[in-house]
């Protein structure tokens, strides 16, 4: 079981997976500060630590602007020996209804850059996102130490 | 949280303290462009040293922060953004726009009191 810090009440540790409750601008911070740490124990340095950060900043806000509320796992990989962290964020929001639109540079009907998912892409290894209309939105990203 | 906004002759300066909510940001931005007009300011430094991360959001932000206390009459130098963030927003394509930076409040200073020197002969 790995430790996370208690005061922080809402983040909860199931198996070696974080989970961070997303409602808030606050806990897109908290979010993206769980992530850190765990990225900097797999294994991550330097600017890959503000990268991974920023993607997750990315989607956490996406969960908030759409959704309004969701959660963001985050679990550490190893496959074949190469380490890495995968990052999961997952609402039961209104759902992306054009996928190719919403991954598009400079795509967005919500307060941000539309940099959000395009943005989050390019800064991580791996992306995948799965939505429907009414249901929700799953992102899954990945990121390898190097 | 509160960031602190400390006024220095003619110069506002804010110094991020730790990480900020979107919320703060834009209570930062509303937060200088007032102060600019109360305290007669002709520059602003805003040092986010300590910020590790710098996102979509908060470069949005910034960027509007400049513009809106340009449109008040003062200018506005963005200091201390680290290595590693610099590495992250060029990841992501990000860009602060034709906002000033500088690498810290030094220099910051430095490059408000030039500009602010050039205006004040371009308006003499």
């Amino acid at each position: 079981m790995r430790f996370v810090s208690s005061f922080v009440s809402e983040v909860a540790a199931v198996g070696d997976e974080i989970h961070v409750p997303i409602s808030s601008d606050a806990d897109i911070v908290i979010a993206r500060q769980q992530g850190r740490a765990l990225a900097e124990r797999i294994g991550f340095a330097g600017g890959n630590l503000a990268v991974v950060a920023t993607a997750i900043s990315e989607v956490a806000r996406n969960i908030v602007e759409y959704a309004k509320r969701g959660e963001i796992v985050l679990k550490p990989v190893n496959q074949g020996g190469r380490q890495g962290l995968t990052v999961m964020a997952r609402d039961q929001g209104p759902g992306i209804p054009d996928i190719a639109l919403a991954m598009q540079d400079g795509y967005s009907t919500a307060k941000g850059l539309g940099l959000g998912l395009p943005g989050a892409r390019r800064l991580m290894d791996e992306f995948e996102i799965i939505s429907k209309v009414g249901r929700g939105t799953t992102v899954t990203m990945k990121k390898w130490v190097r | 949280m509160l960031v602190p906004i400390l006024k220095q002759r003619d110069f506002l300066i804010a110094t991020i303290q730790s990480a900020l909510t979107d919320d703060d940001l834009l209570q930062l931005r509303d937060d200088l462009a007032e102060r600019v007009g109360r305290c007669r300011s002709r520059g602003v430094i805003v040092d986010v040293t300590v910020l590790d991360v710098m996102d979509s959001f908060a470069a949005r932000t910034l960027r509007a922060l400049a513009h809106m206390v340009g449109l008040r009459g003062a200018r506005t130098v963005i200091v201390g953004i680290q290595p590693e963030v610099a590495f992250a927003m060029v990841q992501l394509g990000l860009t602060l726009g034709d906002v000033e930076t500088a690498l810290d409040l030094e220099e910051g200073i430095e490059l408000l009191q030039k500009r602010t020197k050039r205006s004040a002969h371009r308006g003499g």
